[in-house]
């Protein structure tokens, strides 16, 4: 069968129909929907999250921030904090090694001046000291206390004020990479570009040329569960972490490098995550618990009040982009030039590296420029969020698309499909696609009952599409055999996404025996092997291959077994429908119970460990249609209907990838309409709450219509490419085209809120 | 600081506790009585991840003092089952994937299963706006609505209701 024919795709749509005719068709549990292994403990309020580990004697820590964005610290008097009732410990900078001379990384070096600060802090809510006390209150009440003098200094808090001339400096001894120093300007950590082919000539064949610029605000990725630490250190100098995130083996790491301790010292448990969106693959509250719980002689709990999440912890970076495409008039893209300027917060380090990557990625370009500034400001240092930089770029990128097609009179998706990339193109960011579904998500869409179908009076329709990687990297995986027979799968994976049920569904498969009967579990980093972070869409494509691999391996030592129990030679034997049975069938087949009854006398307990770095990605590509309804008296925008199509390789748990396609369109619906950082001019956060900070509600959406199209990744055993990030990207510009659609004028701001569109319709009127 | 005695009836048991002035119901229920199932994602109100029901009203426990709930019934997530039975809103949640971390999930249980009591076949819309006030970052709420609409045809089937 070829890569063609395995594509199908499946719709779960408002009706609900399902078209089976897919490549999990060939499997029996790929591919079914089973409860997941945590559920129960889930909606019975037994799910144990960051906040809810509990210790004897456990004191509770809290952090003291800065009230400025910019300032040197002169001193730090916790004399008076201290010695308040029921403080046991207060760190400050000073209680931290400086990493900044021990040749440890420049990441290194930021993330531990982020977690704490030392000589200067660089935003409001930067922390300077932690406190453990027997209460909270307590706690609080201490770090009140804390006097702290600061030099204030000027701070930048937009991209234009960070970029001026003369502007103040963050890190004054910063050197720029990739910019010539008579290029440099202030504040700009570092330049990223990708090239081909020659611009001019691009533009000198183009028949149409449209230019625009945007801009795009930080926003949160808005996870319920604020961030939590539970830290044990016993006197042997041994250290028990709990806490949620995205990789328990990077929050070891990177905890242990800013305390310079010894890494393996710390054994770190994960709690289940209550949301993360990539805002959880970093450190902030960790390292803190840790080092209180040293001094203090008593587990520490530290939990984030939800307006520290928003003023500390990572928001994604805001940006300036202008994007300049030309086309023929046929409308062949012949030319693209883009420029990138992203918010990196306090400290280098926003994704655009990864915007310039995926920005034109969906398209084959003969003639491209795109180039991307990585700007620090007085603001929280940003962290990944889902497809991290794909978004704004490709709003960009695709509203300029949707005016190309309007001038030429193209229907969006014809022209997209004019200059889609396919299998065998050059990808704008340099390896040539392998098998690729992009194609795919565009034809499910044109077909599907949603762009068929009439629009009302003051509503619009807009198309988007979008890319991502889905990366690969580090797992381990162990698959143990009870004495029952029944399995356990571990792997070193956070589930952030119903990744615990892909595993068991790999299993069953594999090995042919119930899903229902497989536990599904994640080991902490003491019990399984590393692995990665959860982040990248990577842990069904490359954590499954783990399993897939142990599972392989144990289904060759179960024949081995079986045939050493037949007495018979290991070829005669083969694993069919979840037992051993002899190629002859001259023996009763032997479930896994019955080798695992007699494993003592086979060769000992059945366990296999596979452990890799699956090199390589699963390109994931995403088109969405939506209708919105513009309330021409308010400006209020109202999302009608919804469908995305998105490759998903091979969908494990439909279900699951279902619910990765609608909370990513459901986020970029937010980012889109409602989301964005408000800040004071003193630097302060004016909407640190989820009242003001308004995400979207249950009564602000319609159903989110969904179609699975599958085009095996040729990479993967099972043709998975990874779900997680790309729904995201294509919606802020699906949105954007719609709302010119309906009001006939391009907004090029995000958030496309009621004011800005109410002043679009009155400027085109007046 | 002086403490007041507090008396209530949670999810059946007669409980009873000390709490300060300032503690909220919703710390009271985490830290005395031990129902972390009750979850606490923004403090304000604003997010109904701590929603209980507090007298046959859904109630963020955030919001409310621990010293307010003396004589009152409360229903946790931890008492929506019964012994040996998930409720119907449970297992649909489940069928229907509603849920992916799980850390709204408490929330919007108890206020999906008050919008129930009250009105057992909401329509699409009177769902959405019940649960307007119970913020889900992970699943676009899409199979959260359609869980809750498929629980409340169960038990009306269950129940025989005729409507």
């Amino acid at each position: 069968m070829t890569a063609t024919d395995q594509t199908a795709t499946k719709q779960t749509a408002t009706e609900q129909t399902t078209t089976e005719q897919t490549a999990a068709a060939a499997y029996k549990w790929v591919g079914t929907r089973p409860v997941r292994p945590d559920g129960v403990d889930k909606v019975t309020g037994k799910a144990q999250f960051g906040a809810d580990r509990v210790l004897p004697g456990m004191l509770e820590g809290v952090v003291a921030r800065s009230p400025h964005a910019h300032a040197r610290i002169v001193s730090i008097d916790t004399t008076a904090a201290a010695a308040m009732p029921g403080v046991h410990a207060v760190i400050t900078g000073a209680d931290f090694p400086d990493l900044s001379d021990s040749g440890a990384s420049a990441d290194d070096v930021s993330r531990s001046r982020n977690v704490m600060a030392r000589d200067k802090v660089l935003y409001v809510g930067h922390v300077v000291a932690a406190v453990a006390a027997q209460t909270r209150r307590q706690a609080r009440a201490a770090a009140d206390a804390i006097v702290v003098e600061y030099d204030v200094l000027d701070h930048v808090l937009t991209l234009d004020q960070a970029t001026a001339d003369g502007a103040p400096l963050l890190h004054p001894e910063m050197v720029a990479r990739g910019i010539d120093p008579e290029d440099a300007r202030p504040n700009t950590a570092s330049r990223v570009a990708h090239e081909r082919g020659d611009l001019d000539v691009g533009f000198a064949n183009a028949d149409v040329i449209i230019e625009r610029s945007f801009t795009t605000q930080a926003v949160h990725q808005g996870y319920i569960e604020p961030h939590a630490a539970v830290a044990d250190v016993t006197r042997d100098g041994r250290a028990e972490l709990w806490c949620s995130s995205q990789g328990h083996f990077a929050i070891r790491s990177m905890s242990t490098t800013v305390l310079g301790w010894e890494l393996s010292d710390v054994k770190v448990t994960p709690a289940e995550i209550g949301g993360g969106f990539g805002g959880k693959t970093t450190i902030y509250l960790e390292p803190l618990s840790l080092l209180l719980s040293q001094r203090s002689g008593r587990p520490v709990r530290m939990v984030m009040d939800r307006n520290e999440v928003f003023t500390a912890s990572g928001p994604t970076s805001g940006s300036n982009i202008r994007v300049k495409l030309g086309a023929t008039a046929a409308g062949a893209l012949t030319a693209a030039d883009i420029m990138l300027e992203y918010e990196a917060g306090a400290f280098p380090g926003s994704p655009v590296g990864a915007a310039a990557m995926t920005a034109i990625a969906c398209y084959d370009v003969p003639n491209f420029s795109v180039v991307g500034f990585d700007v620090v400001l007085n603001r929280p240092k940003t962290a990944a969020y889902r497809a991290p930089g794909a978004p704004a770029a490709a709003f960009a990128v695709e509203s300029v698309l949707d005016e190309v097609a309007r001038e030429l009179s193209i229907d969006p998706i014809d022209l997209r499909l004019m200059n889609a990339a396919v299998e065998g193109t050059q990808a704008s960011y340099g390896p040539t696609f392998p098998r690729i579904g992009f194609v795919e998500t565009l034809e499910a869409i044109r077909h599907c009952d949603h762009y068929q179908s009439p629009l009302g009076p003051n509503q619009g329709r807009g198309i988007g599409c979008g890319f991502w990687f889905n990366v690969g990297g580090n797992s381990t995986a162990t698959v143990n055999v009870h004495e029952d027979g029944r399995l356990t799968v571990m792997t070193g994976s956070p589930d952030i996404g119903g990744s615990r049920s892909s595993m068991a569904l790999f299993a069953a498969e594999e090995l042919g025996i119930d899903v229902n009967t497989i536990q599904s579990i994640i080991g902490d980093t003491d019990t399984i092997g590393f692995a990665d972070v959860t982040g990248g869409s990577r842990v069904t494509l490359s954590t499954g291959a783990a399993v897939i691999e142990a599972c392989r391996e144990m289904r060759e030592d179960l024949c081995r077994r079986a045939a050493l129990m037949w007495d018979v030679d290991r070829d005669l034997v083969e694993w069919v429908d979840g037992r051993a049975q002899h190629v002859d069938r001259t023996e009763t087949p032997l479930s896994l119970a019955d080798v695992a009854a007699k494993a003592g006398r086979t060769g000992g307990p059945i366990s296999v460990t596979a452990a890799m770095n699956m090199r390589g990605a699963g390109a994931g590509f995403s088109t969405q249609v939506v209708d919105v309804e513009i309330d021409p008296e308010t400006g209020q925008t109202s999302v009608v209907r919804f469908t995305t199509a998105q490759d998903a390789g091979t969908a494990i748990h439909p279900s699951y990838v279902e619910g990765q396609m609608q909370g990513g369109v459901v986020q970029g619906i937010g980012w889109a309409l409602n989301e964005t950082y408000t800040y004071r001019e003193d630097g302060s956060l004016d909407n640190d709450s989820f009242l003001d900070y308004r995400v979207p509600v249950a009564s602000d959406l319609p159903m989110i219509d969904t179609i699975i199209v599958e085009v095996p990744n040729p990479a993967h055993p099972y043709g998975v490419r990874g779900v997680g990030e790309v729904g995201i990207v294509p919606t802020m510009g699906a949105v954007a085209n719609a709302i010119h659609d309906a009001i006939g004028h391009r907004l090029c701001d995000l958030p496309m809120s009621p004011m800005r569109i109410l002043d679009a319709i009155n400027q085109g009127n007046g | 600081m002086t403490r007041t005695h507090v008396q209530c009836n949670v999810n059946g048991d007669e409980v009873d506790f000390l709490t300060d002035p300032a503690e909220s119901l919703l710390n009271a229920l985490r830290d005395q009585l031990g129902l972390l199932g009750v979850k606490e994602g923004c403090g304000t109100g604003d997010c109904g991840a701590c929603s209980i029901m507090l007298d046959d009203a859904v109630t963020c426990a955030c919001l409310v003092f621990a010293a307010e709930a003396e004589r009152s019934t409360i229903v946790t997530i931890e008492g929506l089952a019964d012994a040996d039975k998930l409720h119907p809103l449970q297992q649909c949640f489940l069928e229907g994937a509603a849920l992916q971390c799980g850390v709204c999930t408490p929330g919007f249980l108890i206020a999906a299963k008050a919008l129930l009591d009250r009105n057992p076949d909401p329509t699409e819309t009177e769902v959405r706006y019940a649960l307007a006030g119970n913020l889900c970052r992970c699943t676009g709420y899409d199979k959260i609505i359609r869980s809750v609409l498929a629980a409340a045809e169960e038990m009306r089937n269950d129940h025989g209701v005729s409507l």
